[in-house]
């Protein structure tokens, strides 16, 4: 009697979720825009990217990343500072991301002193040389496509998103799935105006971190040139309190030592 | 040093290039032992650094110089750093320096670039003590407010950018608020540019009334001693949503000869005070800035002095734009205006080639990045309407794997004229080249 009781609960227990499993697509893409680029109100990593080219010959970057968010799912800061390979080394890359205008961008050049300002408008070009683009490390404006959920799976969201100015962008369309759990897109697939899959974005590997689902590994892969980039994560910590002070030109000329190890 | 022992630096240069790339290439087979890698991973303080071999030449010949090659040099830079985990605000010290054999001076050379130590004695304020390499200022290669020592040679030779910028040996003071932050450079004392004076590179000589080089080399007196001819510069800044302000003040010496001894005939580098201010931020789809700055020449402030230059006002207007992906395209407008300059001409000596009152300078830079941003084209132009002359500056430059780059490049400069500022360096037009290799 107990047992289907118990039985009974967990049924239960599964209806009312699966009510709540019923979101909006705007729910849907705003849950997934807050889990991949909004956990904490801030957050590091350790960035190791091994960039493959199609005839199999590798290129690393290694990079601490700082983000800070100024409004939950609305402008953020990110600091990057570059530690390999030798010719990039302690420069740093500051950007206020800004959702409803241009991001600002700044660029330190150490051996000249040198504060940048990067002119870049485009987010859709590589990320210091890999298969990610801008966008990818810093998260795509969600008014920027239409969103359709075209499929609900045991495990995921599927949407399908077209660019509202495709001019833009390389892509006709991205195919999107999204964790039913925990709201991380696992994988992207990017489609050219022939419906050709030519791009794919994927999440290698998930962990939890203070709480928060983390991916912690992640590859594109470029079907068209063969090439492909594997980033993995570490020591990835939230909420460390970041001063705001920390994205600005004081510690672009000079890295804040305290936050990168 | 005896030119054996010349020699034996450079091979020594040469040997170390490839140690390293031995090392390097031993990573991939693990019985090498431990890696280059591993071994600079282990040292107790971060070193890295390069080793480059560079040369040009000339591409006609050039009247005043004999030397045909402009470049031919094994350089070695070694940079150590080392954090000290004290406090929250880690005080840092850096030591970063150059050994070269320079092929045209036939010469071995080191040369300290950086040596110094960054700490925070306060939260609100950060000392960067020593020898360190400083810049300021919005424009791109045109210079108003940023009076720091520039190597002027080595930039028309083609070294790497990096060498543009001579060290300073300073204190460095910067103070944060909330309002404003500023910065307050103290230079004991007075370092010149490294100008073109003829024994590497032909000039235009106003006291010859000719171009000149090797056998007419600019003899000068500079202001150097300690705590006397020092130097002030003074940086006030803040960021206004997106917009970089700054105001600007500097109390020292010309950077350049700008006058004559008449005893010796010695070039000299008068007092000079410069204000300004600029502003920087986005500007439609780009980046738009803004400099102007006047330029007191207190030895001459009424401007009858022939001896000494006179003061005058600099503009400068910026713009630069992503046109297409990977294609960045910017354009600058730059003006130099001559205070005073009916008495320049009327007390102008006889014979001497006069200045315009306002120098006009465009300049343009295109980038394309291409093959995963490996591949870098690009070109700069600086065009004087004005003066009817030009300075071109193609460069290209690719990256082989993380640790070799190979560059190519040239500084074309033409000139209606022999005595305008760009035209002057015709025959010192080169095409160079260079591989390099960073650990």
């Amino acid at each position: 009697m107990r047992a289907w009781t118990a039985l009974g609960i967990v049924l239960a227990g599964l209806t009312a979720s699966a009510g709540e499993d019923n979101p909006t697509v705007e729910q849907i893409v705003e849950k997934a825009n807050l889990a991949a680029y909004y956990q904490g109100d801030d957050g590091r990593a350790n960035v190791h990217m091994v960039i493959t080219d199609s005839q199999g010959r590798t290129r690393e970057r290694q990079f601490v990343i700082l983000r800070r968010d100024v409004k939950d799912g609305a402008d953020q800061k990110f600091y990057v500072y570059f530690e390999e390979p030798a010719d990039v080394r302690k420069m740093a890359y500051l950007v206020w991301k800004h959702v409803d205008k241009d991001d600002d961008r700044w660029l330190y050049l150490p051996a000249l002193d040198l504060v940048k300002r990067i002119a870049a408008s485009d987010k859709r070009t590589s990320f210091a040389g890999s298969n990610f683009f801008y966008e990818d490390v810093s998260g795509r404006g969600l008014a920027e496509d239409t969103h359709e959920l075209v499929e609900t799976t045991a495990e995921h969201y599927v949407l399908n998103n077209k660019p509202k100015d495709p001019k833009n962008v390389e892509f006709a369309s991205y195919k999107v799935w999204i964790d039913k759990k925990t709201f991380l897109p696992k994988k992207a697939e990017y489609a050219d105006a022939e419906g050709k899959v030519y791009r794919v974005v994927e999440a290698l590997e998930v962990q939890e971190i203070q709480g928060f689902p983390t991916v912690v590994k992640s590859r594109v892969q470029d079907l068209k040139s063969g090439g492909n980039t594997v980033s993995t994560f570490a020591d990835v910590k939230y909420d460390l309190g970041l001063p705001d002070d920390v994205f600005s030109e004081r510690y672009l000329r000079r890295a804040p030592r305290k936050y990168l190890r | 040093m005896s030119p054996a022992a010349r020699r034996h630096f450079a091979i020594a240069i040469l040997l170390c290039a490839a140690a390293f790339a031995a090392a390097m290439a031993g990573e991939e087979a693990p019985a090498a032992g431990p890696s280059l890698k591993e071994i600079l991973e282990k040292l107790p303080f971060g070193l890295h650094g390069f080793v480059e071999t560079r040369a040009g030449t000339r591409v006609q010949r050039n009247r005043y110089i004999s030397e045909t090659a402009s470049m031919a040099e094994a350089r070695l830079q070694l940079e150590a750093s080392k954090t000290f985990e004290i406090g929250d605000y880690r005080p840092e010290a850096r030591v970063k320096a150059d050994f070269f054999y320079d092929g045209i001076e036939k010469h071995a050379f080191a040369d300290l670039r950086e040596a110094n130590i960054v700490f925070s004695p306060f939260e609100f304020l950060d000392l960067k003590l020593g020898r360190q390499v400083l810049t300021w200022g919005t424009g791109d290669l045109l210079f108003i407010n940023d009076l720091f020592p520039k190597d002027w040679e080595s930039f028309l030779i083609g070294r790497d950018d990096e060498y543009l910028k001579a060290p300073s040996d300073a204190v460095k003071l910067s103070f944060f608020a909330d309002a404003v932050n500023v910065d307050v450079v103290y230079t004991p004392r007075f370092r010149s540019d490294k100008y073109v004076d003829g024994s590497r590179l032909s000039y235009w000589s106003d006291a010859l009334g000719s171009l000149a080089g090797e056998k007419a080399v600019v003899r000068d007196t500079e202001p150097d001693r300690w705590l006397r001819d020092d130097e002030l510069a003074l940086r006030l800044y803040r960021n206004l949503s997106g917009y970089e302000i700054a105001l600007y003040g500097y109390h020292g010496f010309w950077r350049a000869p700008a006058g004559m001894d008449p005893l010796t005939g010695k070039a000299t580098f008068p007092r000079l005070s410069v204000y300004g201010g600029s502003v920087r931020g986005p500007v439609g789809k780009g980046i738009g800035n803004l400099e102007v700055g006047y330029y007191d020449s207190r030895d001459d402030r009424g401007g009858a002095n022939p001896l000494v230059r006179n003061s005058e006002a600099r503009f400068l207007a910026g713009y630069e734009q992503e046109v297409a992906r990977d294609l960045t395209a910017g354009v600058q407008y730059y003006l130099e205006w001559m205070m005073d300059y009916g008495d320049y001409r009327r007390t102008l000596p006889p014979g001497v080639r006069p200045r315009d009152e306002v120098r006009h300078v465009v300049t343009t830079r295109i980038t394309k990045l291409l093959m995963n941003q490996n591949l870098r084209l690009s070109l700069f132009v600086f065009y004087s309407p004005s003066d009817s002359d030009a300075y071109v500056r193609p460069k290209v430059h690719y990256k082989i794997d993380d640790h070799w780059s190979v560059e190519a490049g040239a500084n074309f400069f033409l000139g209606a004229r022999d005595h305008t500022f760009f035209g002057q360096f015709e025959e010192n037009s080169n095409v160079y080249g260079a591989l390099r290799f960073s650990f």
